[in-house]
C-alpha cells in the first residue's frame, strides 16, 4: 500500500484531521531541506507537501512566487531536490509529495523522472498544470509505480467534474478553497463551506482543502467540512522569516491537548 | 479537398498545443471551446465580424507590389500585404474584434490581456471601447519603457494598464500576470490572448480570426497574377500574423512558407527570441510548445530590439509545422532589422513596424536568391510610428560608438 492511504487509514481509524505543509524546497539553500523536513514531521505534519521552484509559477501568488525566485537564486534544480529528498528519506516517515509545473518534469524526461522519484521514496505528485485531459502524459506511469496522482478540484469545477476527477483518484483529494491563485486570504467566499460539502458528499476519497489558508480559526471552521487542510504561503513565510515556534504551533494544531479536533 | 483538420478535439497539432492550464480554468477554457464552435457555424456572428473588420478596421488591405525593393533586391517580386494600414495599426485587430465578439456572445463584460509592443494591447482597448466592455491591460515594465505612447493610447481609450515587474518584465511575465488575473476573475472576465499560443481552443481561435490575412492575399494574388506567390514571409512573436498568413496556404505545397524570428544580438549569443532555431519543446502558458529553457526545464528570457518578437515561445502549430517541415523557420538580428526598417521607409515610403521588419530583411535576401518570375508576399504586420523613438535613440547611440 501507498504510504499515503496508509496515512489516511490511520487518520480515519483515530479520527485525526490532516495537516499537510507545503514548503518551497531550496528557499534558504537545498542544504536545509532535510533539516526543514524533519521538523515539520516532528511538529506533526500528516505529510509534507515539496514544492518545486519555477520560472513562470502561473497558479501562485507572490509569497510562493517570491520563494521560488529565491530558491532559483540559490542554484535549486529537480535534479537536486529529488536527490536531496533521497538522502533524508531514511529519516522521514511521513508521505512526500512532490508539487511541481510539468516543464521542469518535461524537460527531466517523464520516465526518468518516475523512476528517480520512486527510488527516492516520494509518494505522490501534484502538477497544478496538468488538467485530467492532459494526465496520460504522466499519471498512468505513475499509477503503475504506486506513486499517487494527486488531482484538484476547484470552486469552477463542475460537479459532473468533480465526481469524475475524484473517481479517478487515489490518495486524496485536493480541493481548491478560492477562486484565485496561492496566497493567504484574510476571508474565503461565503459558499466555501456548501462546496467543500459537496465535494465530501461525491468523494470516496479524502478531502484536503487548500489555497490560502493561513491560521487556526480558518483551519478550525474549514475541518469541519473536509479531512484536512494543506497550508503553503504561511508556512513559506514562517520558514523564510524563522518563526519557528509560530510554525509549530500551526503545524501541530490536531495534536495539542487545547485543541478538540 | 481539405485534409489539413488540425487541430484534433483535444487541441492537439501532433505532439504540441493542449490544455495545460490550472483546473481553475477549464470551465472557462470548455465554454470558450463550445461559445466558438457554435459562432464559427453561426451566419449572424460572422457577418458582424466581417462588418467590422470591413467598416471599422478597414479590410480589405491592399496587396502592394514593392517595385523600388524589388529592384534593390534584385531577383523574385516583393508583395507587402499591408496589415499596416489597419484601424490601430497592425494586424493585432482581427483577433480582437473576434473574440471580443466572442466575449459579448458568452456574456462576459470584462475583458483581460496581455501585450508586449503593446500593439495587442491598443487593440483590445480600441474593441473594449467600441462594445462597451471593462478592460485591464497587464504589460511588462520594461516594455512600458519602451512603448510608453502606446500606455497613453490604451489610456485614453479607457483601458486601465497594470506593470508587471515580475521575472523579466516583458511579455511572457505580463501572459502570467494576465492568467493569474483570470483564475481569479474567470466568471466575468474573458482573457483576449492576443497571438496563437495558450491553452486550446486559442490557438485554433486566433489563427482562424487572423486567417483573413492569407485569405485575401491568395484572393488578391490570384486576381493580379492568375496564379498564387511562391514564397511567403512572415515575422513570429507568438505567431499569429504569420499562422494568419500561411493557413491558407498550408495545402499548397509548392507554395514555400518562411518564419522569421528575432535573433537579436545573435543566435549564438544568450540575446534572442528564436525559440524554433534554439528551443526545445515544453510547456508555458498552457501549450506544449518550442520554448527557450534551460536544462532544468526554466524559460529564459527573450531578447529582442521589438518588443513585439520578445517571447520565449512559439506557437503550437508552427511547432508542429517545424516538425513535419512544412514551414521553414529562420531568424534576422536587431542590427538587420533595424537595416531594413530604414530600407523600406527610404525606399517604398513605408515605415514598418520592427516586428515586420524583420520579415522584410529575411524577404530581401530570399528574394535576392529567387527568379525574377518569382513571387514572395511579406506580412508587413504593422506600422513603424511606435517604433521611430526607439529606432531614433538607437541610431544616436549607433553613431556615437
Ligand atoms: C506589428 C507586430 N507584428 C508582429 C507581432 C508579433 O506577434 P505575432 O507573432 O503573434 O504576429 C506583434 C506583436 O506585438 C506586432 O505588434
Amino acid at each position: 500500500m501507498n504510504r499515503i492511504e496508509q496515512t489516511f487509514q490511520l487518520l480515519t481509524k483515530t479520527g485525526r484531521k490532516a495537516f499537510v505543509p507545503y514548503l518551497m524546497a531550496g528557499d534558504g539553500g537545498l542544504d536545509c531541506l532535510a533539516d526543514r523536513l524533519t521538523l515539520l514531521e516532528k511538529f506533526g505534519a500528516s505529510a509534507i507537501e515539496v514544492g518545486v521552484p519555477f520560472s513562470d509559477p502561473v497558479a501562485d501568488g507572490s509569497a510562493i512566487q517570491m520563494a521560488g525566485i529565491r530558491a532559483l537564486k540559490n542554484g535549486t534544480t529537480l535534479r537536486g531536490i529529488i536527490k536531496k529528498i533521497a538522502e533524508a528519506r531514511k529519516q522521514i516517515h511521513v508521505p512526500i509529495i512532490l508539487m511541481t509545473y510539468l516543464n521542469p518534469v518535461y524537460a527531466y524526461g517523464i520516465d526518468a523522472f518516475i523512476f528517480d522519484i520512486q527510488e527516492a521514496g516520494i509518494d505522490g505528485c501534484i502538477i497544478p498544470d496538468l488538467p485530467m485531459e492532459e494526465e496520460d502524459i504522466i499519471a498512468p506511469k505513475l499509477h503503475e509505480v504506486n506513486i499517487e496522482f494527486i488531482r484538484l478540484a476547484t470552486p469552477t469545477t463542475p460537479l459532473d467534474r468533480i465526481k469524475q476527477i475524484a473517481g479517478k483518484g487515489r490518495g486524496f483529494l485536493y480541493t481548491v478553497t478560492v477562486k484565485g491563485i496561492t496566497g493567504e486570504r484574510s476571508e474565503f467566499a461565503h459558499d466555501l463551506y456548501a462546496f467543500l460539502k459537496q465535494v465530501k458528499e461525491v468523494s470516496s476519497i479524502p478531502v484536503l482543502a487548500g489555497f490560502g489558508i493561513s491560521n487556526q480559526e480558518q483551519i478550525a471552521e474549514i475541518v469541519e467540512y473536509c479531512d484536512g487542510v494543506v497550508v503553503g504561503s504561511k508556512i513559506v513565510d514562517l520558514f523564510a522569516s524563522s518563526r519557528l515556534r509560530e510554525l509549530e504551533q500551526l503545524v501541530s494544531i490536531f495534536h495539542s491537548k487545547s485543541n478538540p479536533f | 479537398m481539405s485534409t489539413y483538420t488540425l487541430p484534433n478535439e483535444k487541441g492537439h497539432f501532433g505532439i504540441f498545443g493542449g490544455r495545460y492550464v490550472p483546473e481553475t480554468l477549464m470551465k472557462a477554457v470548455v465554454e470558450l471551446e463550445t461559445a466558438y464552435k457554435e459562432a464559427k457555424d453561426d451566419p449572424d456572428f460572422q457577418s458582424e465580424f466581417r462588418r467590422l473588420l470591413t467598416e471599422y478596421a478597414g479590410r480589405e488591405t491592399p496587396l502592394y507590389f514593392a517595385q523600388n525593393l524589388t529592384k534593390y533586391a534584385g531577383g523574385a517580386n516583393i508583395y507587402l500585404k499591408r496589415e499596416d494600414l489597419n484601424h490601430t495599426g497592425a494586424h493585432k485587430i482581427n483577433n480582437a474584434i473576434g473574440q471580443a465578439l466572442l466575449a459579448v456572445r458568452m456574456g462576459k463584460k470584462k475583458i483581460v490581456a496581455e501585450t508586449g509592443a503593446g500593439q495587442h494591447g491598443v487593440a483590445t482597448a480600441t474593441v473594449s471601447a467600441l462594445l462597451n466592455l471593462d478592460c485591464i491591460i497587464f504589460m511588462g515594465e520594461e516594455d512600458i519603457k519602451r512603448q510608453a505612447l502606446n500606455v497613453f493610447r490604451m489610456e485614453l481609450l479607457g483601458a486601465k494598464v497594470v506593470s508587471v515587474t515580475s521575472g523579466s518584465a516583458t511579455l511572457k511575465d505580463a501572459v502570467n500576470e494576465a492568467l493569474r488575473y483570470w483564475v481569479a476573475n474567470v466568471d466575468d472576465t474573458h482573457y483576449l490572448l492576443g497571438s496563437v499560443m495558450g491553452p486550446h481552443p486559442f490557438p485554433m481561435i486566433v489563427r482562424d480570426f487572423q486567417s483573413v490575412i492569407g485569405q485575401e492575399t491568395r484572393d488578391q494574388f490570384k486576381a493580379a497574377k492568375g496564379r498564387l506567390p511562391d514564397a511567403l514571409v512572415a515575422c513570429i512573436g507568438g505567431g499569429s500574423n504569420s499562422i494568419g498568413m500561411f493557413y491558407p496556404f498550408i495545402e499548397e505545397e509548392a507554395v514555400r512558407l518562411y518564419g522569421i524570428e528575432a535573433a537579436g544580438k545573435g543566435i549564438d549569443t544568450p540575446f534572442h527570441a528564436a525559440s524554433l532555431t534554439k528551443g526545445k519543446p515544453g510547456v508555458l502558458h498552457g501549450a506544449l510548445m518550442y520554448l527557450l529553457q534551460d536544462q532544468d526545464g526554466q524559460i529564459q528570457e527573450a531578447h529582442s530590439l521589438s518588443a513585439g518578437l520578445d517571447y520565449p515561445g512559439v506557437g503550437p502549430e508552427h511547432s508542429y509545422l517545424k516538425e513535419i517541415g512544412r514551414a521553414e523557420y529562420h531568424s534576422i538580428t536587431d542590427q538587420e532589422a533595424l537595416e531594413a526598417f530604414q530600407l523600406l521607409s527610404k525606399h517604398e515610403g513605408i515605415i514598418p513596424a520592427l516586428e515586420s521588419a524583420h520579415a522584410v530583411a529575411f524577404a530581401v535576401q530570399l528574394a535576392a536568391k529567387m527568379n525574377a518570375d518569382q513571387n514572395i508576399v511579406v506580412c508587413l504586420s504593422g506600422r513603424g510610428d511606435k517604433d521611430v523613438d526607439a529606432v531614433k535613440a538607437r541610431l544616436e547611440r549607433g553613431l556615437e560608438s
